[in-house]
């Protein structure tokens, strides 16, 4: 997915690598640098924090040096936080087709549930909170299960704190 | 216990980063513990879950300390923000650990306003502290006791030099001991923190210091 960012106020041209302060005029191009970092790392942290409780992989940031950055490094973090939004955006895509998959399994598992025998779907794969798994199982134990009684019971949830 | 002073920014951090600011306010001490304040530390313990430390880089105040991070070559995923730490350390001990007043004292300014106060001995100051960049050669006392240079890294100093890392505690020069009286209590704000918020760390941390 591409994110495409406006350098307000930026020299046209090409960025040099080499550290220079902000007087000699890189002071405008690196405040929009600077910007678009600060947006981007909020953009980032808002789809981290839908994905929540499941942990995106978003890989490892460049490695840069502990100061203030100099304006080529500023563009390669800026790259790669559009990388990682973009990669972000894609692994919560992948997150919700896979819980919409998991709430259309459910929904057939609850009105045919001899078809479903053993089948188990926790509330994190719905991606509802809590520790909750329904899971088909037959009525009356052995009787059911010799009879074709099948029925969908959900576990009552998270253990007790010990 | 005085009000709080503007601290010195260099000046070519002040052009990059407008808002980089350091307050200091002095508190007469002697640090006595309260339990008042482990109290606080309670609720707010009680208060956080998971989500609640992930949701934190959503909020204003943490968000503009993560992007400051980026900003001066820092990993938020990986040196935690401070109040992202603190809630981190919240999650793992599973409630409240109190290692001593001062300590106590500077959690619970940051877990309330998400902003970092950090405690300096002024007796062993040479004038007032400032945030600078490191200078080449110039080495600092990390938490292990041992000694560490990283030019350009941003640091809280005084005239004589270095005293600690931005955004880390002071381990040699400058560090305050258990009896050490006054303290000065130093907040980092950075861009997008409202000088508020400033005002209310340190008034929250110094509070619990009795002062």
């Amino acid at each position: 997915m591409e994110v495409l960012l406006e350098l307000e106020g930026a020299p046209a041209g090409p960025y040099t690598r080499d550290r220079q302060s902000p007087q000699t005029g890189e002071g405008p191009a690196r405040r929009a640098l600077r910007r678009q970092v600060a947006r981007l790392e909020c953009q980032v942290a808002d789809v981290v924090c839908e994905a929540f409780p499941e942990a995106l992989d978003l890989g490892p940031a460049p490695r840069m040096p502990s100061r203030v950055l100099a304006m080529g490094e500023l563009e390669e973090l800026r790259d790669h936080l559009v990388d990682q939004l973009g990669e972000a955006r894609r692994q919560l895509a992948q997150l919700a087709r896979t819980q919409e998959d998991a709430r259309a399994r459910l929904e057939r598992m609850l009105l045919d549930p001899a078809s479903f025998r053993g089948v188990r779907i926790s509330q994190r794969e719905l991606g509802e909170p809590g520790c909750g798994v329904w899971r088909v199982a037959p009525r009356l134990g052995i009787i059911g299960r010799m009879m074709g009684w099948w029925q969908v019971k959900i576990s009552s949830g998270c253990p007790l704190a010990t | 216990m005085s009000d709080p002073v503007e601290g010195w920014v260099d000046l070519g951090l002040e052009t990059e980063f407008p808002g980089l600011s350091l307050a200091v306010r002095e508190c007469d001490g002697p640090v006595r513990a309260d339990p008042g304040v482990q109290e606080r530390l309670a609720a707010i313990a009680s208060r956080i879950r998971g989500r609640t430390a992930i949701e934190l880089r959503r909020e204003p105040v943490p968000a503009a300390y993560r992007a400051f991070y980026r900003q001066v070559g820092l990993d938020p995923d990986v040196e935690m923000t401070p109040v992202e730490a603190a809630v981190g350390r919240r999650l793992v001990d599973g409630g409240v650990r109190t290692p001593g007043p001062l300590t106590d004292a500077l959690e619970l300014a940051v877990l309330e306003t998400c902003i970092p106060v950090y405690a300096l001995d002024p007796g062993a100051l040479d004038g007032p502290p400032g945030i600078r960049p490191a200078r080449p050669g110039e080495q600092l006392v990390d938490a292990d006791g041992a000694r560490r240079g990283s030019p350009g890294r941003l640091v809280i100093a005084d005239a004589a030099g270095a005293l600690c890392w931005l955004f880390g505690e002071a381990h040699g020069r400058g560090a305050p001991g258990p009896s050490t009286a006054p303290i000065l209590l130093a907040a980092v704000a950075v861009p997008g923190v409202p000088p508020m918020g400033v005002d209310e760390a340190l008034d929250i941390a110094a509070g619990a210091l009795g002062a």
